[in-house]
């Protein structure tokens, strides 16, 4: 199962650097969500797939998933949820005010000297 | 009061929630941010009196036992970090008053400075690495705010562009938790310490180091992860900028110094050595930009970088001396930057351009202003006795005892640069043709340069006093070099 | 151009009502059960997006006359003030508390400060959401 989970992550990763790699910033959005979920789905890996058993340890219970990835996971939802927002409201206004979301229209400084 | 440590993080936080009540009420939201911020400093004074007298205070939320729950640490590295950002705060906010206007102090300004300082402080107190990032994303959700605030044209396009570096570098640093988490098991940083010596594995834990120095040298700004700093940081006005350039970078810094002296610490031939090259090169592309840009505020960015490059190659020595130089260098850095950026703020003001070669003769209208810059920019570059020489003396020191010539001679070095590159700044706006300047009245510019003035005076208080502040320093220098004391606060008697 | 949907409408002023149960349900599920605070808020304010799409904005603002921001200052206080309790009591932050009780027609249960927490969380969730709608969709 982790393997999958691995080639999962890697898909999803290999996504987000493609999408943030374009030139149009919703795309970029995108990108930077799916890089998130990769992170996240990597953190639920790396803390081993407990399988079906729930994250709770009980008396006389000796079989439980590690609870701590999830709580992990969820701050990192919480947190990436957030600045996706932002920056997704960042975005908008920045396309009402520069009438461009081409990445190549907003390289440098005009008062460069 | 075991909840001491957690004061200068809740008071900020708290009182950031009562002014988002009210953000028109312009008198109550300055008067309320100053009080907040004066009584943060006052708890965290209490605190480094407490930390002086007692040892480390350290304290697991939730009353969890300590490996498991989240625990906060305040050693003195750690209070002098929180007690220098909370007093550069309290200037930037003063100088906020009369230069940053009504729109943007109606629009969640003062609430955003005190959730930025809410994650600094955190990130400087908290002894778990996932709690760490969990108030970088705190102190960068405020930042967000805070270099977008106005919606310049400048600004949208600079922070959509310093969004997406971290972004970028928040997921990295949730990917390396998550690799040092299936490595070790544990989050809590006395606990990885630890657990790192007992496992035993120096290859997949040097892996994880280098993935935490991209991590925080994105924060940071070393080499070659600076490239987003400068056009970033001169987008924002003058305040914001002092208060990112004073702080945030040195977050990224105080990070990486925790994280290397505590618990990357098995391959030091490999991961101290990078650290130390990488510390070379970031200080010579500071100094290449400090001197090819003839706008203030680039000069002074640039000279962030060349800080950030001094700290970390102290860090990487890793012998008592150049920690100490370290901690010394660091602190004197956030206050010394914080003046220099308000300082300059005065001058933007006057003159009305970042151009310096628009600039000319203002030491015949505003001496005072002058000399107080000069007397910063020679703080800056560690004139004796203003506050950067001790630190970079002992940095050099320090260098020497591990056997580094080549390195400290090179700090010693680049010292020249910085202060040619300050220099410039005095030479081209001081000197010369007068121009023709904006007409400041002059109760908007004694309130401009008074806040800049009096941090200047902090800073040079800490060159010469330096002395009275070694026994703070050492206490700081020695829970980096031994972190067994750190260890033992933490987890108990282990 | 003027559309007609009235069947919109008609089904969100039924649906409106079930979705903000169903979230009251889900928060109060999360003590023991998958929920909670954030599941809620989340759900709460998807129910406000549907009353914004079958509506507009203004018509919602007179029909919910919050402001979203003071929702998440209180929800925030809320919130810090749990936890801040325990500062009082001379335990470490975050410390939380519960008793049983019984209560008239619910019988025995547990009334735990972690809720209250969780009643902070609620409102910040429904109050960032609707803020950032709301800025987006403000002007047309």
């Amino acid at each position: 199962m982790e393997i999958v989970m691995c080639f999962v992550i890697g898909f999803l990763f290999m996504a987000a650097v493609y999408l943030m790699l374009s030139k149009s910033l919703l795309r970029i959005i995108i990108g930077t969500g799916l890089l998130s979920h990769g992170a996240h789905l990597l953190i639920l890996t790396m803390g081993g797939l407990g399988g079906s058993s729930p994250p709770v340890v009980a008396p006389g219970v000796t079989d439980y998933a590690d609870p701590l990835p999830q709580a992990l996971i969820l701050t990192a939802i919480v947190i990436s949820f957030g600045v996706t927002a932002f920056f997704l409201v960042l975005a908008y206004r920045s396309y009402q005010e520069l009438e461009t979301d081409n990445m190549n229209l907003m390289r440098g400084t005009e008062d460069h000297d | 009061m075991i909840n001491l440590l957690l004061f200068p993080i809740l008071l900020p936080f708290f009182f950031a929630m009562i002014l988002l009540l009210f953000p028109k009420k312009l008198f109550l939201q300055r008067t309320i941010s100053i009080v907040a911020l004066a009584l943060t400093a006052v708890f965290t004074i209490i605190l480094m009196l407490k930390v002086k007298s007692d040892g480390i205070q350290a304290i697991t939320l939730g009353s969890w036992p300590a490996p498991f729950g989240i625990s906060m640490v305040s050693d003195m590295l750690s209070v002098l970090l929180v007690l220098s950002s909370t007093i550069i705060a309290i200037f930037v906010v003063w100088y906020s008053f009369s230069s940053i206007g009504k729109e943007r102090e109606s629009f969640f300004y003062y609430p955003g400075i005190l959730f930025m300082l809410t994650g600094v402080n955190g990130a400087f107190t908290t002894g778990d690495i996932f709690n760490m990032f969990v108030f970088f994303e705190v102190l960068l959700m405020s930042s967000y705010l805070l270099i977008v605030l106005g919606g310049e044209k400048v600004q949208l396009r600079e922070s959509i562009k310093y969004i997406l570096v971290n972004v970028i570098s928040s997921a990295l640093f949730v990917i390396t938790v998550a690799y040092l988490y299936s490595v070790v098991g544990t989050l809590n940083m006395a606990d990885i310490s630890v657990k790192i010596a007992q496992i035993d594995q120096p290859g997949i834990i040097t892996v994880i180091a280098v993935l935490f120095l991209v991590v925080f040298g994105l924060k940071g700004a070393i080499f070659p992860l600076f490239f987003w700093l400068p056009s970033s940081y001169a987008a924002p006005p003058i305040p914001v900028l002092a208060l990112f350039g004073a702080l945030l970078t040195k977050v990224g810094v105080y990070a990486i110094m925790r994280t290397y002296t505590l618990f990357f610490t098995l391959d030091q031939g490999f991961t101290h050595e990078l650290l130390m090259v990488l510390s070379i090169l970031t200080i010579v592309a500071g100094c290449i930009g400090a001197l090819a840009y003839f706008d203030v505020k680039k000069i002074i960015i640039y000279n962030i970088i060349i800080a950030v490059g001094v700290i970390l190659f102290g860090a990487s020595q890793m012998t008592e001396t150049a920690l100490m130089g370290s901690v010394f260098y660091l602190i004197h850095d956030i206050l010394i930057k914080g003046a220099l950026f308000l300082l300059i703020g005065v001058i933007i003001a006057i003159t009305g351009t970042s151009n310096l070669r628009k600039m000319g003769g203002l030491i015949k209208t505003y001496p005072m202003l002058g000399w107080t810059y000069l007397i910063a920019a020679f703080g800056l570059a560690g004139i004796p006795p203003l506050s950067g020489f001790v630190g970079k003396l002992l940095i050099v020191q320090g260098g020497f005892e591990a056997g580094n010539l080549w390195g400290s001679i090179f700090i010693l070095a680049s010292s020249l640069v910085v202060l040619l590159s300050v220099m410039r700044i005095f030479i081209y706006a001081f000197w010369g043709e007068p121009v023709q300047v904006i007409k400041l009245d002059s109760i908007q510019y004694r309130n401009l340069f008074t806040p800049a003035a009096i941090l200047v005076g902090f800073s040079v208080i800490y060159g010469v006093g330096s002395e009275w502040l070694v026994p703070y320093m050492s206490d700081a220098a020695e829970v980096l070099y031994n972190p067994s004391t750190y260890i033992k606060a933490v987890l108990g008697g282990a | 151009m003027k559309t007609n949907d009235v069947i919109l409408q008609t089904t969100t002023k039924v649906i409106f009502f079930i979705i903000i149960l169903f979230s009251i349900h889900i928060f109060f599920a999360g003590h023991y059960a998958p929920g909670g605070g954030f599941v809620g808020g989340l759900l709460t304010s998807s129910g406000i997006v549907l009353l914004l799409l079958a509506f507009d904005l203004k018509t919602v603002s007179t029909m919910l006359p919050i402001n979203y921001t003071v929702m998440v200052a209180i929800g925030l206080l809320i919130a810090l003030g749990t936890a801040a309790g325990s500062i009082f009591f001379n335990v470490p932050f975050f410390t939380h508390a519960f008793e049983y009780f019984t209560l008239p027609l619910l019988g025995k249960q547990s009334l735990h400060t972690a809720a209250l927490f969780d009643a902070g969380v609620y409102l910040v969730v429904v109050g960032v959401t609707m803020t950032i709608i709301q800025s987006i969709g403000e002007d047309e």
